[in-house]
């Protein structure tokens, strides 16, 4: 599809099964439309005073029963050895982790290496595992059309090629809550060496694709700037702050700004009772968050992992927010 | 249908007039006539179509992207579950059998009522609690439902919106559905005017027919998932989490093996309707009586087995994959089939080209391309690019709108003399048919390319790259809605002020035709004998 960026080999394949049935289907429904509009005129009750009966015909009726069967188990074999090539990674694919979760999508790479956008080497095959934290996703690659869910309990499996260089969007397609739509990525392709550059040096190793006018994913925009806090920077590692602003802005949570202190309606148990957001509340509202829900938001909050001192690092922080 | 002599006796009163003990509306609630049962259903599930496409045009509204802060993201994620749940329970899966189906079964096989009248009036008060529940989910709980139409565990186990209420209204709609479904199979089986034998029947009644089984067989599918989903809410039982070693995916074939069918069930009373249609306004007998009648029992018997090709990007087994993409490239051929035979009876007939007909031919152009569109994703590997996008969700709205909506459209047309014995303004009827034909492929065409493009169904917030189509498709909302009002104005000025329509204005073949407008309440003075095929010409319109 001329519009579209085809930027893997799949996206090749996709598009000619595509552009075939595209093709037959557009030739069906010029032949039945123009048909019907012929007959409408032709045999108007003006042009064609007296109807005749044909009841109907066994040989029209084969022929129209067998030649669509055979075209559309055409497009069937046709559009399945296209997908069967998508489901079976080459064995020198290098395989990525990916984990979808309420509502951030991060990478794994075999060295430990974890992302937030996912790099892939111009050429070279990169397999998915592809699995969820907790409800299903949908991994969709538009430029590579490919998509795959990540189904909690299951590990399912894609690769792709890239064939061009660039920044590409990964969507996620399965309704998933309420920042379904704001779950996206970027997938961006690079040179074997720019690739290898970043994934063979340190931690402190530039992300590769700076050159290609690739957007820089939110994440990556957000930390780019000063020098942030660690605390901040733990809390977006543990994206808290996909939800929680700390500036006052409501967000799918509520702002930590001028939280500690104030007096909050939450609901438990279906009923609703007052708080004073203190220590011993923060505690449990951050461990065990389906407990008491805070009035007027979503009880989408996953518990947040932190060791005791992480805790009191955060606890101390959101203090701090007057 | 060599027909019986009669038109029934014009000293008898219609059915619209109150003969029993009661009077008023607590005669028509506790009626036990199909006819005024089916006018009950009218009057609902119009009521609920205007309900879902009003939430349809503020779904679109957010799309603008000058107004997208008309609402939060939670609002939308609401909005666009009500509205499958309103449009595909309440309307296009009960449409045009409970409507058309009861007002019409009876009167086409020569019957006085169907086989269980009070069972009937149950349905309809099943499929009126089930409406009251789906609204009462709405406002009360955790608030109106996230998940979309499909409740998808375990997103739909962990939410904190009222699924659970709004997962029992779908299960109480559900017994309306059975019920429905196997009193008109008994009154096919044991109804039936004397003479009229199976390949007598009008093809209408083979739709319901294969319809019926499908509804039998398939919906208590759907209620027992539904009841699983309510106990693994309540009291976590587990059978679709996995952290309790239950299967996410076991939940989506429970699903679809229901609600694959249930499209079949939307879409063949549709087919029905327009199969009555065509040979009326053509002036001839239908083309291959029996190659119709058989490819619907085909398409309620493959449709059955197809439902797996929703799940290919679930990461089911590749066979699984390559099975169910074959049987669905299957399942298109029954419906080329119609559309073969439909295009056929138009040849050397005498067309008299009135409204019904137009918007019966719209519905063969707008469900080719919704057939179609299903046949390119039904190719795994472009399914594999537009499943859950917005080319899904063009290509069902051509197939349930464009197909079942306008063949809803198309069959109160030619029925509407016949149920209310008043005649609507033709030339309104037409004037309908440009903005809902242009509205409409503005709308639903656009969602074809965006989805193409890679929009994600079920997002409130799109990349700015989609906002053009955005636009187109909205303004082909407001335009396609502006027919609709038309149309349905049209319909409401022509019920009080509406010319007397005869009996018989078309010139019709099938037996509701031989009846008075409209009919009386045993429909017939005397049961007609059926001496021959249902489609034979010419009648004599008796306007």
């Amino acid at each position: 599809m001329g519009w579209m960026v085809e930027a893997s080999t799949s996206a090749r394949g996709a598009d000619k099964v595509f552009l075939v049935s595209l093709g037959i289907s557009v030739f069906f429904l010029v032949f039945i439309t123009a048909l019907m509009i012929y007959f409408v005129i032709r045999y108007s009750k003006k042009r064609h005073p007296k109807a005749e009966n044909i009841e109907g015909n066994a040989w029209l009726e084969i022929t129209w029963t067998v030649i669509p069967l055979l075209i559309f188990l055409s497009i069937f074999y046709y559009g399945w050895t296209n997908f069967d090539y998508t489901r079976n990674p080459p064995r020198d694919a290098m395989v990525v982790n990916v984990l979808g979760r309420q509502w951030a999508w991060s990478f794994q790479y075999p060295n430990g290496k974890v992302t937030s956008v996912l790099y892939a080497a111009l050429g070279k095959p990169t397999r998915l595992d592809i699995r969820s934290a907790d409800v299903i996703h949908g991994f969709f690659v538009p430029a590579f059309r490919l998509k795959m869910d990540a189904v909690p309990g299951h590990v399912n499996t894609t690769w792709f090629e890239p064939t061009r260089l660039g920044s590409y969007d990964i969507e996620c397609t399965v309704i998933c809550g309420v920042d379904h739509s704001y779950m996206l990525s970027k997938v961006v392709v690079v040179p074997v060496e720019e690739f290898k550059a970043w994934y063979f040096g340190g931690d402190d190793a530039p992300e590769p694709g700076k050159g290609l006018g690739a957007e820089k994913s939110s994440v990556a925009a957000l930390s780019a700037g000063v020098a942030e806090a660690p605390v901040l920077a733990l809390l977006r590692a543990k994206d808290c702050l996909m939800c929680h602003s700390v500036d006052g802005k409501p967000m799918v949570g509520p702002t930590l700004k001028g939280l500690y202190g104030s007096t909050e309606t939450v609901v438990s148990g279906g009923k609703e009772r007052a708080v004073k957001v203190d220590d011993a509340y923060l505690k449990v509202a951050i461990q065990a968050p389906e407990a008491s829900i805070v009035k007027g938001y979503p009880p989408t909050m996953p518990p947040a992992a932190l060791s005791p001192a992480e805790l009191s690092q955060v606890l101390d922080y959101i203090k701090s927010l007057k | 249908m060599s027909a019986p002599s009669a038109t029934a006796s014009t000293s008898e009163p219609s059915f619209l007039v109150d003969q029993g003990p009661r009077h008023g509306l607590l005669a028509w609630l506790t009626t036990t006539d199909h006819k005024r049962i089916g006018l009950m259903y009218l009057a609902a599930m119009v009521t609920f179509f205007f309900t879902g496409a009003t939430i349809g045009i503020f779904m679109r509204l957010v799309q603008l992207s000058s107004l997208s802060h008309m609402m939060t993201a939670q609002t939308y994620n609401a909005l666009f579950t009500v509205h499958g749940v309103i449009m595909i329970f309440l309307f296009v899966i009960p449409g045009l059998p409970a409507v058309f189906g009861n007002f019409f079964l009876p009167l086409q096989i020569g019957a006085r009522d169907v086989a269980f009248p009070r069972l009937n009036l149950a349905s309809w008060y099943f499929f009126m609690a089930g409406a009251v529940l789906a609204v009462t989910s709405l406002f009360t709980g955790g608030g109106p439902p996230d998940t979309g139409w499909s409740f998808y565990a375990p997103f739909s186990i962990k939410t904190g919106t009222n699924v659970t209420l709004a997962v029992f209204a779908a299960f109480v709609l559900g017994f309306s559905s059975m019920l429905t479904g196997v009193n008109f199979i008994t009154t096919i089986h044991r109804m039936r005017a004397p003479g009229m034998k199976w390949f007598r029947m009008p093809l209408f009644c083979w739709s319901l027919y294969a319809t019926a089984w499908v509804q039998i067989l398939a919906t208590p599918v759907l209620a027992i998932t539904l009841v699983l989903v309510i106990l693994e809410r309540l009291f976590g039982i587990g059978i679709f989490d996995p952290a309790k070693g239950g299967d996410p995916l076991l939940y989506q074939h429970l699903f679809w093996i229901y609600s694959h069918p249930a499209v079949y069930i939307m879409i063949l009373p549709a087919m029905g309707a327009i199969t009555e249609i065509i040979p009326t306004f053509a002036r001839r007998t239908i083309f291959g009586y029996k190659a119709i009648a058989f490819s619907s029992m085909a398409i309620a018997g493959v449709g059955s087995l197809v439902w797996g090709h929703h799940m290919f990007t679930s990461g089911m087994s590749l066979t699984g994959d390559m099975i169910f993409s074959l049987l669905t490239m299957i399942v298109a051929v029954p419906s080329a089939i119609k559309v073969f035979n439909w295009t056929a009876t138009l040849y050397k007939g005498s067309i008299d080209f009135q409204p019904p007909l137009l918007y019966a031919l719209t519905f063969i152009f707008l469900f080719c391309i919704g057939g179609l569109t299903g046949v390119m994703q039904g190719a795994l590997a472009v399914n594999q690019h537009v499943h859950d996008t917005y080319f899904i969700v063009g290509h069902f709205h051509y197939v349930m709108f464009g197909g079942t909506g306008i063949a809803f459209f198309a069959a109160f047309l030619y029925w509407f003399p016949k149920m209310f014995g008043k005649m609507y303004s033709r030339a309104w009827a037409y004037a309908a048919w440009f903005p809902i034909f242009i509205g409409f492929n503005m709308l639903y065409f656009t969602m074809l390319v965006l989805g193409l493009e890679g929009m994600p169904r079920r997002y409130y917030h799109h990349l700015p790259q989609f906002d053009t189509g955005h636009v187109v498709a909205t303004v082909g909302s407001w335009i396609l809605v502006s027919g609709l009002l038309i149309l349905f104005g049209n319909f409401a000025y022509a019920l009080f002020k509406g010319k007397k329509a005869g009996s018989n204005p078309w010139g019709g073949p099938t037996l509701e035709w031989t009846t008075a407008s409209p009919p009386p309440k045993e429909n017939f003075a005397t049961i007609p004998t059926v001496t021959g095929p249902p489609y034979v010409f010419p009648v004599e319109p008796r306007p």
